[in-house]
């Protein structure tokens, strides 16, 4: 019995096509292909990859807004897709999200205050209408927002802003564990700062687990104590988030080190070198054979398209999905 | 130099805003956007023109007795005076009167009429776009068959299948006018359920009938209003079409399809009979029209944030 | 008479007319682009960038918008007082634009090759008869176009449809279709922030190499520090609606100068790790009723008396430097 907070074992989601009139399924959009990790108490997991990748996908699983096709997601202890009514009720106290779209998330034609009060209400948090209004000022300054803002509508608040309360309505049902899908993304430089500030405070201040998804290898830096990185459904590398980054291992992961544009001298001098042709990514409905890297892989060769690797822990709590890369240490499964 | 604790304060100060404010700044601002368009303007004013005259009707007619059954033979067929302005009809009634009184009759019509169908319509539409599956089948199928129903047609079936009455031409064409409700909502529905505030709802723990009512319905209201508006015409046309037929309000009431009808038989000599009552509904429905025009212009650009 | 800049903004004004008044959004805008030079225009949300380059493209919707003053100088040219008929024949020829969304900058319903059609005929409407392309001398145009920006099967490709492609091969095309008629300016709006960091990489390269071989100048709007540091040789930064401060691109980044500038370098955070700032207090100005004098003023931890008061001008510090900030100009300022 492990006392992981959250267990993910051998994860799968397909997302079945169906054309015609029928609505025939021809194929799967594979979205999420065997994904194994897991997160402890009071611990930031970072979940890098770019689009295609199933990092969004894992993430809304969580939350339940999507069901595994196979695998097993235990959290503290409890299988999620075997919870009983009652269960479902605390699950959904315990485990909440934050979403990118800062301009989607948001009901536009409900005021802050419904939106806010609304897991007040349908958890019985509050015992009335007074209680309700001092939670939500309590809430709103929590997020640093003036509680003048209760009655505005998400049309007249910032980008900044309204992430701000979609993290307040996160934290209205006081959950243990945040799935952050890409947060920040839409937002400017200098309101991401301080949205990304904002959640460490409140990760120190109440002890949270965070799940950060992101496409945003310096953010996720910041963030995350651990770090897997995804491509087309499975996890290629994954690793202590320093480790990661200053020993990037697998091909994909120097190349999208290196890809990403830097400001400062300092990063500059550190990326690694690329390892790819270029080349597109290639859809999660046709993956390559074998390792879905190696068409744009520069290492790889025949057994590349033939056979997937394996997951292979060449360093301590270092794994790489890789055939090129062996420093043969220890090997796990 | 200011530390940060005076900076972040000032800036973020704003007078103690109540709800009264932000509801009192968004009616001015839709306000203001409306009253920039001539055409809602136009619009408006027809139409509150007509529901004034209506309501007021006893007040504002110069021969309110002569609304329903009266006879004054000997005045028939008087041409448009400065006694009656719109001339009188084959048995002496003044017509203006008697167009005012019918203008209530077309009104009473419409709200009954949408009373009846749209919300009928609306958690129709609702309910097949959110569940899906074979519930959406189900209703979206039944109303493809009403829709495929001209709705004249249809109306005219049930009328002349029982005695007509003004009641049952009003529940002839609430009979079919709910699809088109049904229609617009369930696609409205379908294209909200997937926003992400929908998918937070669900995170949250919202029942379905919460989310329904809290988060997809009113993004539905302003879609619902235009339609209202410009229903509001084309029921009134089509219940003055039914009477028209014979199959509405029964004389001695004044009724403008009705008059129509009598009138019809005069032209082209005793015109005004015909002629004011087509008029009357003529402008009443442009004043719909435009309204609804002009409101649909405001809407929009709200719903784009601005 | 031949000019040193393709592109000169001389104090540049916008107003818009909206429902709360008048709003002063562009209130002094300075930028100079030299031939084949790559300027970034740096700004967060809400600074302006969009209006400008709105301006320059002669796009800007007006009325509601207002120019009360200032000049917009395209090769010499001036945009602001052009005839609409003129200003059609500069757009597309001798300035073109990349858009931000390749997902929403092409039309979903017609193919690729009717699109590129009409933006290579559309400059062929210069030339007389006798000098304008035949349709296949247009096709062969489009398809080296294609191969430029290295698009395998070109051919293929023109009966395509934008949702039959990625999103990077989007861009390639929007990137042929804004460099297949030569133009002396390319204005790239946020080039790759819609696509995937692998790809945008690529992208990014392409679009360098290509404007290098062509002596293309480029203007780079963005909000992305990193793609400035990268592929600029200069920079502006915007705040509030003025230029604060411009730079050589290393200059900048390496000593910025204005207090906006230096808090915003300093909230990027670096995938070497390390502590970074919490961002900049405060919100952007209202645009109706801006902050008097220097627009930052109500945010600067540094703030005099006199940035109240009077606005500070873009003045010289060093060779190429120029920052508009009382910190380091005199009371008495010089125009740029």
């Amino acid at each position: 019995m492990n006392n992981h907070l959250l267990s993910v074992d051998n994860l799968v989601k397909y997302f079945p096509i169906r054309v015609g009139f029928f609505q025939r399924p021809i194929g799967n959009v594979r979205s999420v292909d065997g994904v194994s990790f897991n997160v402890n108490k009071g611990e930031m997991f970072g979940l890098v990859g770019e689009s295609g990748s199933g990092k969004s996908t894992i993430g809304k699983i969580l939350v339940k807004i999507y069901n595994p096709t196979e695998g097993t997601v235990l959290f503290k202890g409890r299988d999620i897709t075997k919870l009983t009514k009652e269960d479902l009720g605390f699950f959904k106290k315990e485990v909440q999200i934050v979403f990118q779209d800062p301009k989607s998330s948001l009901n536009p034609r409900r005021s802050i205050k419904s939106t806010l009060e609304d897991p007040l209400i349908v958890h019985r948090i509050a015992k009335n209408e007074r209680d309700r209004e001092r939670i939500i000022r309590n809430l709103l300054q929590m997020v640093e927002l003036s509680p003048n803002y209760m009655y505005k509508y998400p049309s007249s608040l910032s980008g900044g802003q309204r992430q701000r309360v979609a993290i307040a309505r996160a934290l209205t049902v006081n959950p243990s564990f945040i799935i952050l899908d890409e947060p920040t993304s839409a937002l400017d430089v200098s309101v991401q700062a301080k949205i990304i500030h904002l959640l460490q405070g409140l990760q120190r201040e109440f002890n949270l687990s965070y799940l950060f998804i992101s496409h945003d290898l310096s953010l996720v830096r910041t963030m995350a104590r651990q770090t897997a990185v995804m491509y087309l459904g499975k996890i290629y590398e994954i690793a202590p988030t320093e480790r990661l980054f200053s020993m990037p291992l697998h091909p994909y992961t120097r190349t999208l080190i290196s890809s990403v544009p830097v400001v400062f001298k300092e990063e500059q001098q550190a990326k690694p070198t690329k390892q790819s042709w270029g080349g597109e990514i290639p859809s999660p409905v046709n993956p390559p054979s074998g390792c879905a890297f190696h068409p744009r892989c520069s290492l790889a060769d025949d057994i590349c398209s033939q056979q997937l690797p394996d997951l292979v822990e060449v360093m301590r709590d270092h794994f790489v999905r890789c055939h090129h890369v062996s420093f043969n240490m220890q090997s796990v499964k | 130099m200011k530390n940060k604790q005076e900076v972040t304060s000032s800036v973020n100060q704003e007078l103690n805003i109540t709800q009264w404010m932000v509801f009192k700044d968004k009616v001015g601002r839709s306000w203001y956007r409306f009253r920039r368009n001539p055409i809602s303007i136009t619009g408006a004013s027809m139409v509150l023109l007509v529901i004034l005259l209506a309501m007021l009707a006893p007040y504002v007619t110069p021969y309110p007795h002569h609304a329903g059954a009266f006879t004054d033979l000997p005045n028939a067929f008087q041409s448009p005076s400065k006694t009656h302005w719109f001339g009188t009809d084959e048995i002496g009634r003044d017509l203006f009167t008697r167009v005012i009184f019918g203008y209530r009759i077309s009104l009473i019509l419409a709200v009954i009429v949408l009373g009846i169908s749209v919300p009928l319509g609306v958690i129709l539409g609702l309910t097949a776009g959110y569940f899906g599956g074979k519930i959406e089948t189900i209703i979206m199928r039944f109303t493809d068959i009403f829709l495929a129903l001209p709705p004249l047609v249809m109306a005219l079936a049930i009328c002349a299948a029982f005695t007509p009455t003004i009641e049952k031409a009003m529940l002839a064409i609430a009979s079919i006018w709910w699809t088109w409700h049904c229609r617009l909502v369930h696609g409205i529905t379908k294209s909200i359920k997937t926003e992400e505030f929908v998918q937070a709802s669900r995170v949250i723990g919202d029942s379905h009938f919460r989310i329904i009512f809290k988060d997809i319905l009113p993004n539905c209201i302003s879609a619902i209003i235009v339609k209202i508006t410009l229903d509001a015409g084309f029921v009134i046309l089509v219940g003055a079409g039914l009477s028209f037929l014979g199959l509405g309000a029964q004389p001695p009431k004044s009724d403008l399809g009705t008059m129509i009808s009598y009138g019809a038989q005069y032209l082209p000599m005793k015109w005004w009979t015909t002629i004011f009552p087509s008029f009357a509904i003529l402008f009443l429905i442009l004043g719909f029209n435009l309204l609804g025009d002009g409101l649909r212009d405001m809407l929009d650009v709200e719903s784009e944030g601005i | 008479m031949k000019n040193k800049y393709i592109l000169e903004i001389r104090d540049l004004h916008v107003h818009f007319r909206v429902y709360e008044g008048i709003s002063r959004v562009i209130d002094g805008v300075f930028l100079y682009i030299k031939k084949g030079e790559r300027v970034g225009l740096v700004g967060e949300t809400g600074c302006g960038k969009t209006v400008t380059i709105k301006t320059v493209m002669g796009i800007l919707k007006i009325p509601p918008a207002i120019i009360p003053s200032g000049e917009v100088f395209l090769d010499g040219q001036d945009i602001l007082r052009m005839s609409q008929k003129k200003l059609l024949q500069i757009k597309g020829t001798e300035i073109s634009m990349i858009f931000q969304d390749p997902m929403n900058a092409l039309n979903p319903v017609f193919s690729i090759g009717e699109q590129f059609y009409d933006v290579i005929r559309f400059a062929q409407q210069r030339f007389s008869n006798d000098e304008k392309l035949s349709r296949k001398g247009i096709r062969n145009k489009m398809i080296s176009a294609l191969e430029e920006v290295r698009l395998p099967d070109p051919e293929r490709i023109i009966n395509n449809y934008s949702l039959e492609l990625s999103g990077g091969m989007r861009q390639r095309v929007l990137i042929a279709m804004a460099l297949v008629n030569n133009p002396k300016l390319l204005i790239a709006d946020e080039p790759g922030t819609a696509l995937d960091v692998t790809i945008q990489a690529q992208i990014l390269d392409l679009m360098n190499k290509l404007v290098k071989t062509k002596g293309i100048s480029v203007l780079l709007v963005t909000h992305n520090l990193g793609v400035i540091r990268e592929t600029t040789e200069r920079v502006y930064i915007m705040y509030g609606g003025q230029v604060v401060e411009t730079a050589p691109t290393n200059v900048f980044f390496e000593n910025p100068k204005h207090p906006y500038t230096q808090g915003l370098i300093s909230s990027v955070p670096r995938f070497t790790g390390g502590e970074f700032a919490k961002g900049i207090p405060g919100t952007i100005p209202d645009y109706i009723k801006a902050p008097s004098g220097c627009r930052f003023h109500p945010r600067c931890n540094y703030a005099m008396p006199i940035c109240s008061q009077k606005k500070p001008l873009l003045t010289m510090l060093e060779s190429g430097h120029y920052v508009a900030c009382y910190i380091y100009t005199g009371q008495e300022d010089q125009n740029e």
